[in-house]
């Protein structure tokens, strides 16, 4: 059941959530949002893909596959624990630097949000992995 | 005392290199961990003019100092006899097993066993705490019924492990429950402290319950009656084994544990009355069997037995002198019963069989083994100028003049000291005198390495017989001292006069030597008399009443476990709701909601399309129906959700359920359709269950309400969430930061699920080998 | 409303019971489904009901908002729901294989499988 209009949409539709998701995630430690919405989200764009196409043309479209997300994601958001340590402070502690930018705005970087995006990156391997498998049955 | 500690550590280190070494190190490489054993006799003999001048050196690493737990090391005198006991004779039968194990393609194996089980054994005597020391006494449990079972491929050697390890390991457990009771009344385990605090221990109301588990521990280490029983079927140990653990040290795990105690509960009569008459019994017991045996090793495990009933009886009988008797004898036994061993496995291994009936004159076949096992069967016997001469006179000496039923004690005494002879001089001559007899090929010589060990032993054995000051002084009074410390002189001496001592001593011998001309004789009547009359045996008892325990078990589990998946549901469902039941009608009248939100005409709809949706999935015909309906169901929470004002969960919830919803549209076509398989009646069981169990979530709710969840931690993240961890989402400040460890936890649990999917779906079975 | 969702809790759980005690397999996974939403929506309600005020600090609204909505529960409820999909799909894989190995969607045959 290949249908033109199904694989037009979703291949124009695909960097659209993709973005949308990472700002999703972005927007998430101030208002709605954060890494499990974020990842779910780019996980049901790449669902959507491989609906109108197929799975294999998902992965390809994903590059990487989605086992390597899940490491990646995991490691990042335990690496996102030990600043604190060095710190010493006790490990999780979040550590916060904030880097000015021009017009007076300021950008607020922190360990809780660099594990919120190991999350993302989990969250979204992790729906990869389960339903790209079970759609391949 | 880190000295001490070092070389524990070296001796497990020594154990677990133990398997490379043997099979790297060529032929000889025993000799290494023989020395390294040798090594340690020699450090704690350093120890020894230290303990000799009363010292006592103790080393506590706080592990639950709240509980009394702690890793704790102390020597005194008796902890520094038995480890120069256990270093000494491992050095011994490391070496000899270095021969003895070479043709065992596993022997590797061995090694590190046997060493783990030195190692475990040297750490029980110098234990500190009582709760160290049972640590380790379990290590030598375990370790014993993997040597026991070592030529795993044989049945009884199989069974003789399980049944060593189940007899020793239950006393162990009752021994660690008696632990407690002295814990909890002495208020330390500790045993410098416990060792101070024996009059309050004695009259505590508990002491009686404590000493009998305490004993039930130590009975069944040291094959007491009615445990004796696995000590013989042990025997299917290899004989560096027998030689090490069977005879010279983990049998005696159970003496020292009662020498250790005796101070704090010996004394009473309980103490006096339960070990006279069990060592009486075990002595008399073993003795006779010993007589009536035919194999070597079997004849030498029977005295074994006996011998342990002798050192029982003599520390319950608590005078002075039984408890030197009592050290004197420990050390004699072990030295001749060492030896004599490890001649058993050289006869076996050199002339092909152990049955004293197939074997004699080997004295012309191996005659420095010969004349080594012959000093160590007359020290056996207790004749002079062996040492076991000094240990009978002094045994003979401690049972005479008793009240009570001391003229019992003393004709059981006699009556086994006349087996012993009996027995060591059948040994002399039907094995080593006469004419050369062997059922297979001609004995060869037997290598050094099998010989030395029961020289050195022999040699001893004679030395310490004919100058018995030189060692009684610097180790055997401390040793005494330790256990009682009004005791402060100890004379040894071949000769002390004629007394009646004496004179029972020559009755001994001369009914010895009767009872030893009528062994040919007597023994085939007797083993006929064992196997027809004496039909009840305590290890087919036991075996008995394990196999009737699992069978027990197996009808158990039969009648609980259905196998079928829908009755254990209904079982927990049922006790759970019927518990639950019972709490709210017992609470029912306190049940009132404090905080009522009325009700919207938005939120009533969407409450009816989850109601509707959801009955409508559970009684729907079709798959994709209940799929979808049950899709229905979610979305209306998650509307719900919105409405109460959780945004990131209402989102999270539509997300998920589409994803569920694209995964049930891809499998739906793959899956069975709905097949109706109960019955009407079974339907309405379970929609009774369920009503059950529902009702209970409600009434649950209802009590929730009145419930505060403790607001100071919620208070606590709505009040920080913007200062401390600079986020407005407090739900996703709580995620990623306050409990971030949670939700790392939680990512982790998914990405198993997820691996678990992988591995169901793509790692296959090759076809035909369907799992 | 929190007595009415009670009540819908209940009927929630006792579906999925229901459906758990089914002998076809299909059913006990939508049971499960069944389960984790009257959990979610149980923890839910536990925390209290607090229409239409979002658990957001910092936008000037403490002063007006003397109760705020519990963030708690949500957080809980947050990670339940990801698990329980995740749970959902594990149940769906092991459904399919068990259906492909055996042959059939009745669990009573699991207690054949046993004894072999």
């Amino acid at each position: 059941m290949r249908s033109h209009i199904l694989q037009m949409a979703a291949s124009r539709l695909l960097p659209v959530t993709l973005i949308l998701s990472l700002l999703v995630f972005y927007r998430g430690h101030n208002d709605p949002g954060g890494g499990f919405i974020g990842g779910l989200m780019a996980a049901a764009g790449f669902v959507f893909y491989a609906l109108a196409f197929d799975t294999r043309e998902a992965e390809k479209k994903l590059r990487v596959s989605p086992m390597m997300l899940i490491a990646s994601g995991l490691s990042i958001a335990f690496i996102s624990a030990l600043p604190a340590l060095f710190a010493g402070n006790p490990f999780f502690t979040g550590e916060w630097i904030s880097i000015s930018l021009p017009l007076s705005a300021k950008l607020k970087l922190g360990t809780p949000m660099l594990f919120d995006f190991g999350v993302y990156l989990t969250v979204w391997g992790i729906m990869l992995t389960v339903i790209f498998n079970i759609m391949e049955e | 005392m880190n000295g001490i500690l070092v070389y524990l550590l070296i001796l497990l280190i020594a154990a677990l290199l133990s398997p490379a070494i043997i099979q790297r190190g060529g032929r000889h490489a025993a000799w290494l961990l023989g020395l390294i054993s040798a090594a340690g006799f020699a450090m704690f003999l350093t120890y020894a003019p230290l303990t000799s001048a009363g010292e006592k050196l103790s080393l506590t690493i706080n592990w639950l100092p709240e509980l009394y737990l702690n890793f704790s090391l102390y020597l005194d005198g008796l902890s520094l006899f038995f480890a120069l006991l256990i270093t000494g004779m491992g050095a011994l039968v490391l070496v000899f097993a270095g021969k003895y194990m070479q043709p065992y393609p596993l022997r590797h194996r061995f090694f590190f066993l046997i060493l783990l089980f030195e190692f475990a054994m040297l750490a029980l005597v110098i234990s500190g705490n009582l709760f160290t020391m049972f640590i380790f006494w379990e290590l030598t449990s375990v370790s014993s019924f993997l040597l026991v079972g070592f030529s795993h491929e044989k049945p009884e050697a199989r069974n003789a492990a399980l049944q060593a390890l189940l007899i020793t390991v239950a006393g162990g457990l009752a021994m660690m429950a008696g632990f407690i009771i002295l814990g909890q009344a002495a208020g330390t385990l500790e045993i410098p402290l416990l060792l101070k605090s024996g009059d309050i221990i004695r009259n505590h109301p508990h002491y009686l319950p404590a000493l009998l588990l305490i004993l039930a521990g130590a009975f069944t280490k040291s094959a007491q009656f009615p445990f004796h029983f696995w000590l013989p079927g042990a025997m299917q140990a290899p004989s560096p084994v027998s030689a090490f653990l069977h005879s010279a040290t983990m049998v005696k795990a159970g003496i020292y544990l009662l020498m250790r105690l005796s101070p704090v509960m010996g004394g009473t009569p309980e103490w006096k009355y339960i070990l006279t008459i069990t060592g009486a019994i075990t002595m008399l017991l073993g003795g006779y069997f010993a007589y009536s045996q035919t194999d070597f090793k079997k004849v030498l495990a029977y005295t074994t037995i006996s011998a342990l009933g002798i050192l029982v009886l003599m520390l319950g009988i608590d005078t002075d002198i039984s408890i030197k008797a009592a050290i004197i004898f420990l050390l004699v036994h072990a030295l001749y019963k060492g030896a004599l061993f490890m001649i058993a496995g050289l006869i076996d291994k050199s002339a092909g069989s152990r049955d004293l009936r197939k074997l004699g004159g080997l004295f012309r076949a191996m005659p420095v083994a010969a004349v080594a096992a012959i000093i160590s069967l007359l020290s056996m016997a207790g004749l002079p100028p062996m040492i076991g001469f000094i240990g009978k006179e002094l045994i003979y000496e401690a049972k005479i003049g008793l009240p009570d039923i001391g003229n019992f004690l003393l004709l059981a005494g006699v009556l086994t000291n006349v087996i012993m002879v009996a027995i060591s001089l059948t040994l002399i001559f039907n094995l080593f005198l006469g004419p050369l007899k062997y059922p297979g090929e001609k004995p060869k010589r037997p290598a050094l390495a099998l010989r030395i060990g029961p020289m050195i032993l022999a040699s001893v054995s004679l030395v310490f017989g004919l100058f018995p000051s030189t060692v009684a002084d610097l180790l055997l009074r401390p040793a005494i001292t330790s256990i009682r410390p009004t005791i402060d002189t100890l004379k040894l001496a071949l000769w002390h006069g004629f007394n009646e001592v004496l004179l029972m001593s020559f009755i001994t011998v001369a009914a010895g030597i009767i009872l030893f001309l009528l062994y040919r004789k007597v023994n085939p009547v007797l083993t006929r008399f064992n196997n027809e009359v004496i039909t009840f045996r305590f290890a087919d008892a036991f075996n008995k009443g394990l196999d009737f325990f699992l069978s027990l078990t197996k009808k158990k589990t039969a009648l609980v476990q259905s196998g079928y998946q829908r009755i254990y549901l209904i079982a927990i469902f049922i006790m759970t709701s019927a518990l639950a039941w019972y709490q709210i009608a017992y609470t029912w009248k306190d049940m009132a909601v404090n905080v009522i939100t009325p009700p919207g005409v938005y939120e009533l709809l969407i409450v009816t399309v989850i109601v509707a949706s959801a009955i409508f999935a559970t009684l729907a015909k079709s798959r994709l129906a209940a799929i979808l309906s049950l899709g229905a169901t979610g979305y209306g929470i998650a509307l719900l959700f919105i409405n109460y004002g959780a945004i990131d969960v209402a989102i999270t919830m539509i997300l998920a359920e589409t994803l569920i919803l694209v995964l049930f549209m891809v499998v739906i076509y793959h899956l069975p359709k709905f097949t109706s398989f109960s019955s009407g009646k079974t339907r309405l069981r379970d929609a009774g269950i369920a009503l059950l169990a529902g009702g209970f979530m409600t009434g649950l709710v209802l009590k929730a309400g009145q419930v505060n969840l403790s607001p100071k931690i919620s208070e606590f993240y709505t009040e920080n969430a913007l200062s401390l961890a600079h986020g407005k989402n407090t739900v996703n400040v709580i995620l990623v930061d306050f409990r971030a460890l949670d939700t790392l936890g939680e990512i982790t649990v998914l990405v198993i699920a997820a691996i678990g999917v992988t591995a169901l779906l793509k790692l296959r079975t090759k076809k035909g080998s369907a799992t | 409303m929190e007595t009415i969702l009670a009540f819908v809790i209940g009927l929630l759980f006792a579906a999925g019971v229901y459906m758990l005690l089914r002998r076809s397999i299909v059913k006990l996974i939508l049971g499960i489904m069944l389960l984790s939403h009257a959990i979610n929506l149980l923890i839910f309600t536990a925390g209290g009901l607090h229409k239409g005020r979002p658990q957001f600090t910092g936008y000037g609204m403490e002063s007006d908002i003397p109760n705020p909505t519990d963030p708690l529960p949500q957080a809980l409820i947050l990670t339940a729901i990801v698990i329980g999909f995740g749970i959902t799909a594990f149940f769906l894989a092991l459904m399919y294989r068990f259906y492909q190995v055996t042959g059939t969607e009745d669990l009573d045959e699991l207690k054949e499988g046993d004894t072999k």
